[in-house]
């Protein structure tokens, strides 16, 4: 071995060593938060920066393979870095690092009461952690621990200050989760049963001696866990309904990274353990152009913009799998350039709903307007990930479609062309789902935000609950959850209680946006106070919805600097297309062949003899 | 490798009971049912390691004799797991129990609040009552029903007010 790669090789096990070492020294810390923070970020930033050194070196040398405790390849567990691990890594760890920025930046904002920073930050690099631990894996176990670690960490964050929607949430999250991570284990239970080893090096060489029922078999076990992972169509129920009561930061990691170990564990089992399967393949285009369809038009239907953004998160999926289901270098590489592309972006678009939050006071078009003119860089902001997301030429997002479309017409099979369409089809209804949320939010004056006197439908929702069915227990909670904001509301503020709100809320939109007569007497908490006086109207939304005095046109600078990065990250991957096309180019040339994985996994045993 | 049936069995029994439990729709029966699954994929783990044989320690038995480690290591690792999901979950029923006195799974606001938007938005001409707006789309879930009579609406107020 050369000095290079025995350096390379202790750097290896540090992406998931740090975050837990780090976990375990910031839960220390939990009484020290500006060094707890110090001490996240500096892990994470060391991290994103071996994932770096560890792409580069997997791009020009090959696979890197590290047995841990230098145990003979077939009995120890094995770490691997390919191109595509490597790239996956550095992904996620780069928006991990920007969006824990964010979020330390809102803890410091809000000081939240509801949610304890102090748990925050050793969870959320236990998170890291399984997220590196997954990617790097050469072994089926260790890739299920790496979820359960990721998984465990997910569930304390989603439920964070355990609110009652973010219970409601976190119980199903928890359930389904649990239910894939034991089909997991049972498609683990079966490969072992079926060829006597978990090292994927070498399941995928002998595989090929199962008969095809048995492996089929086994397939498909597989690929459900992991399809309850990634929320692919028939399987991706629970997503849009856990994701959005999360806090901004969280939902914004979430909805980067954890799909997305699903779909690299499922371009994982079906390249190298599983390639020309030809049923799976039909099965997984299938799933592809459902989950795409089913997403965007789920994404049109909701007025919440975190739901809109979770499903079309759905609905991306689907342009992965699609791009996996090809099994051709030109779709895998589609499909690993749209990953990269689809974290950055979706976690972007998160972020955003966040800072929408703070300075509109809800997350839902029928309470927002004029967002444009009273912050313009939010505006920016949300607009340039929304587009991307949309597929508008010059950004990453057209580059990825175009990359998948082109796999599909050269792939030439019906099924093909009628995913090429269906992504077309899909990439204009995201188009219009996002564009829905910037014409109403953002270019919708404020004081046409609809009240409830007008026959609208969308604010007939208030009259609701008032109404005859409002004796309905939870019904109340519409107004609720708008009306505070996610993290749980300021303590002290005054409860919202629905009966008076409705009253309230148009008053108050009118006195300030409308410029009423009406002195918004009735308003009894403290952002009357804050109506300025230099006439420019206040947004209505964070009026008409949360109670609380931190009022103010400026964007927290933290949050939206975070904000920032991950646009300009978002940005640089249009610029850098060609590059990273490449490096995907040859991570899929190196999955499809499968030789270079299995080679550099074998190779490690007989350097390990050598070195002994 | 030959199955031993009685254990093949035990696990057959087991995934249809847990299978039934999580279909519930209470929380601790549900939580029953993950506990049995994941039991029965822990047996189903060890029979994959073949049949049981001798201590696989090293110098005791022949080789070829001794059981699979291996499988055991991996269950031990599922069992902690499992463990540390089951004490999350239980927090959160508890969770639930305090907040809600309930322990039926609730069903999503927003999903509620787009269902009745759609349905309004059909109904307008007809200037019908809002109730009925309701019922007609209880036909897709009759749990929205169901659900309505709950003391929810009594006790959701002191509930609500979040952590103390």
């Amino acid at each position: 071995m050369n000095p290079g790669s025995s350096l390379l090789a202790t750097l290896m096990p540090l992406p998931v060593l740090l975050p837990l070492l780090g976990a375990g020294a910031t839960l220390v810390l939990s009484r020290r938060p500006t060094l707890q923070r110090a001490l996240s970020v500096a892990v994470l930033t060391v991290v994103v920066v071996i994932a770096a050194l560890l792409l580069v070196a997997a791009v020009q040398n090959g696979p890197i393979v590290v047995t841990v405790g230098s145990w003979p390849v077939p009995l120890g567990i094995t770490l691997v870095a390919d191109p595509l691990s490597a790239l996956m890594l550095l992904t996620s760890m780069a928006v991990t690092l920007a969006v824990l920025v964010y979020a330390i930046g809102q803890g410091v904002y809000d000081r939240d009461e509801s949610t304890p920073i102090t748990i925050f930050h050793p969870t959320y690099l236990v998170l890291a952690a399984g997220v590196a631990n997954a990617f790097l894996s050469g072994d089926l176990f260790n890739l299920y621990v790496g979820f359960e670690v990721l998984l465990m960490a997910s569930y304390v964050l989603l439920t964070l200050g355990g609110t009652r929607s973010r219970v409601r949430a976190g119980v199903t999250y928890v359930v389904v989760n649990v239910v894939s991570s034991l089909v997991f284990l049972v498609g683990i239970a079966l490969v072992y049963a079926a060829v006597g080893t978990l090292n994927l090096a070498q399941i995928s060489t002998r595989m090929e001696a199962v008969p095809p029922g048995t492996a089929l078999a086994i397939h498909l076990v597989l690929l459900t866990a992991f399809g309850i992972k990634a929320a692919v169509f028939p399987l991706s129920a629970w997503l849009p309904d856990s994701y959005p009561t999360a806090a901004a930061p969280v939902t914004a990691v979430f909805a980067g990274l954890l799909t997305k170990v699903g779909v690299y564990s499922i371009i994982r089992t079906e390249m190298l353990i599983f390639p020309d399967s030809e049923v799976t393949q039909t099965i997984l285009l299938v799933a592809a152009g459902l989950t795409m369809l089913v997403g965007a038009l789920g994404a049109i239907a909701q007025a919440d913009i975190k739901r809109v953004l979770s499903f079309t998160l759905v609905s991306h999926i689907g342009y992965m799998i699609f791009g996996i289901a090809l099994a051709t270098p030109l779709g895998v590489a589609g499909a690993v350039f749209y990953v990269v592309h689809h974290i950055t972006v979706q976690a972007t678009l998160f972020c955003v709903v966040g800072l929408i939050e703070g300075v509109g006071g809800s997350t839902s078009v029928t309470r927002l307007g004029g967002l444009m003119r009273a912050s313009p860089i939010l505006a920016v902001l949300w607009f340039v990930p929304a587009i991307n997301l949309g597929g508008i030429p010059p950004l990453s997002g057209f580059v990825g479609k175009l990359g998948l479309v082109q796999a599909g017409v050269v792939d030439g099979s019906a099924m093909a062309w009628v995913l090429v369409a269906v992504s077309v089809l899909t990439s204009l209804l995201t188009l219009y789902a996002v564009t829905k949320v910037w014409v109403l939010a953002f270019w919708r004056p404020a004081d046409q935000i609809p009240v409830p006197e007008e026959p609208d439908p969308a604010a007939d929702q208030d009259d609701d609950e008032d109404g005859a069915d409002g004796a309905d227990g939870d019904d109340g909670e519409d107004g609720e959850r708008a009306a505070r904001p996610s993290s749980g509301g300021l303590p002290g503020a005054p409860a919202p209680r629905t009966g008076t709100l409705t009253g309230v809320r148009p008053g108050t939109a009118r006195t300030i946006a409308g410029a009423e007569a009406n002195t918004g007497a009735e308003v009894d908490w403290p952002v009357a106070r804050t109506a300025p006086a230099d006439g420019v109207p206040l947004l209505s939304g964070r009026l008409l919805g949360a109670p609380g005095d931190r009022v103010s046109r400026r964007l927290p600078k933290v949050m939206a600097g975070a904000t920032g990065a991950l646009v300009a990250l978002g940005l640089s991957l249009t610029v850098v297309a060609g590059p990273l096309y490449a490096v995907a180019d040859q991570a899929a040339d190196d999955l499809v062949a499968r030789t270079p994985y299995i080679d550099a996994v074998f190779a490690q045993t007989v350097d390990d003899r050598v070195a002994r | 490798m030959t199955s031993p049936i009685a254990l093949l069995a035990l696990i057959g029994v087991l995934y249809a009971t847990g299978v039934y439990l999580i279909l519930e729709r209470s929380l601790t029966r549900v939580l029953l049912g993950i506990l049995v699954l994941g039991n029965a994929t822990n047996v189903l783990v060890i029979v994959a390691g073949g049949r049981a044989g001798a201590p696989p320690l090293v110098g005791t038995a022949p080789d070829a004799a001794m059981s699979d480690a291996l499988v055991q290591a991996l269950v031990l690792t599922a069992i902690v797991i499992t463990l540390g999901v089951t004490a999350f979950l239980l927090a959160l029923i508890h969770r639930t129990w305090t907040l809600e006195r309930e322990d039926d799974l609730t069903e999503d606001v927003e999903d509620r609040s787009v269902r009745r938007r759609l349905a309004r938005g059909e109904q307008e001409d007809e200037e019908e009552l809002d109730t009925t707006g309701c019922e007609s789309t209880a036909d897709t879930d009759p749990d929205d029903t169901e659900s309505a009579p709950d003391p929810a609406p009594v006790t959701a107020g002191t509930g609500r007010e979040g952590a103390p």
